[in-house]
């Protein structure tokens, strides 16, 4: 039992815990989760002008992120979303509009006139999704560092942390599912491993933002890898999807279509799958908590407490999980628009 | 009045679709992924070398088949929470 082994197991215990702390820091919101489970759950899952970090007795502990608006007629203007809501209770509403705009209850903003006004704000995911990115080039770069200070020699330091997980993606994603032409392709699917994996981890601290589970997010990411397999499409590829081999001349028209639309199934199913999956995950633990307060009693506070606890851990294993099958889903498809047709098996 | 139990009974009615639903996919993801677990077992069984290959793989087909789950539970609770919003009005 050396000191390290002590230190580095109190601090993996530490940071264990921290998930079930989940269940603690939002024990002052009683009120509030009591009358109100749904609204409780909602206000945790989605985006938010401000983000709100915790309530103590009728104190918002809370940060007012800038609004950033354009609109053809007024322009770029900058505000901060404490303009926006009563300063006693910090809720938004369409009375507390400021200089003719407002942000309503539901966090949608709008034009007391009625105009067209677009919406830039550095809301909660946005400034999460800073954190995430400053997480993963923090970790990436230590170890890139390493390896620029020292030569290919073997890792120490973050650098270790790194390198088994590069190597798991470079071999076991991108070239069994890729082939010969992986090499291109790895950089993206490791940064998009990295970023899915610490944003679901992170989004499971308490008062962190659901990032990942935001369909936005998923959305992008989704949208990026579709660019990337249409865009390294081979003629081989879009003879597939255009004029599949070996189907009869009447079947082609539908078949065109079938296939047309499948370009479109696929990162649409990688965008539902993981916003599903994390949101759902934070709706089952916030369930739980906020079951606590419609009860009201220490015995279901204690179980749910002890489920909580669990569902956080099944859900470090969902995170990792649902980064890995997004990095191999976009690997495959990057796959077969690459692959070469090999003749020799025909359909 | 007859107006105001009819949208009691249509929102009624959502509810109620909304939580047999729910079951219902419970139930698919339970078959699922217990025959995942079964078929595990099995192949554990028969070759216990290649018990890891097995278990990983395992784990990610479970979370496939979860999602799947997980996504008609959105739905019923997106039906949920709107039917619940227009009965208590």
């Amino acid at each position: 039992m050396t000191r390290k082994f002590l230190v580095l197991s109190l601090l993996f215990s530490v940071f264990l815990l921290s998930f079930s702390v989940g269940s603690f820091a939002a024990g002052t919101e009683a009120e509030e989760g009591k009358e109100d489970p749904t609204g409780f759950i909602m206000h945790h899952i989605k985006d938010s002008h401000e983000w709100h970090f915790v309530t103590i007795g009728h104190t918002h502990v809370t940060l007012a992120l800038p609004v950033i608006t354009y609109s053809a007629d007024r322009g770029l203007e900058f505000y901060t979303s404490s303009d926006f809501q009563n300063h006693e209770t910090h809720k938004f509403g369409k009375e507390y509009a400021h200089n003719g705009i407002f942000i309503d209850d539901h966090d949608h903003l709008g034009r007391v006139d009625g105009g067209s006004i677009l919406d830039f704000s550095i809301t909660k995911n946005v400034v999460m999704l800073f954190l995430v990115v400053a997480f993963v080039l923090y970790v990436t770069l230590s170890a890139a560092n390493h390896y620029k200070k020292n030569g290919a020699v073997a890792p120490k330091g973050a650098a270790s942390f790194v390198e088994p997980i590069v190597i798991f993606v470079r071999d076991e994603i991108a070239l069994k599912s890729i082939g010969p032409k992986y090499k291109k392709f790895v950089p993206y699917l490791l940064t998009l491993f990295f970023f899915i994996w610490t944003g679901n981890i992170l989004g499971l601290l308490p008062g962190a933002a659901n990032l990942t589970g935001n369909i936005a997010v998923t959305f992008t990411l989704a949208m990026i890898t579709f660019v990337i397999v249409n865009v390294n499409g081979n003629k081989d590829y879009w003879k597939h999807v255009f004029a599949t081999p070996g189907v009869p001349a009447a079947l082609l028209p539908i078949m065109v279509l079938v296939e047309f639309i499948g370009l479109f199934t696929k990162p649409f199913a990688l965008m539902v799958r993981l916003f599903v999956a994390i949101t759902a995950g934070h709706i089952v633990i916030l369930s739980f908590i906020a079951l606590v307060f419609i009860f009201e009693s220490y015995s279901i506070g204690v179980l749910s407490t002890i489920m909580v606890t669990f569902i956080n851990v099944i859900e470090l294993l969902v995170a990792t999980i649902q980064a890995y099958v997004f990095t191999l889903f976009s690997a495959m498809y990057i796959g077969g628009a690459v692959a070469e047709h090999h003749h020799d098996d025909h359909h | 009045m007859f107006m105001l139990t009819s949208i009691l009974l249509t929102a009624g009615f959502a509810l109620m679709g909304a939580g047999i639903g729910a079951g219902l996919v419970a139930i698919g993801a339970g078959l699922g992924v217990g025959r995942i677990g079964g078929q595990a077992m099995e192949s554990i069984a028969r070759q216990p070398e290649a018990a890891g290959k097995i278990q990983t793989a395992m784990l990610i087909i479970a979370a496939l088949i979860e999602v799947v789950a997980l996504f008609a539970v959105v739905i019923c609770l997106l039906i949920a929470l709107n039917a619940g919003g227009i009965a208590f009005f």
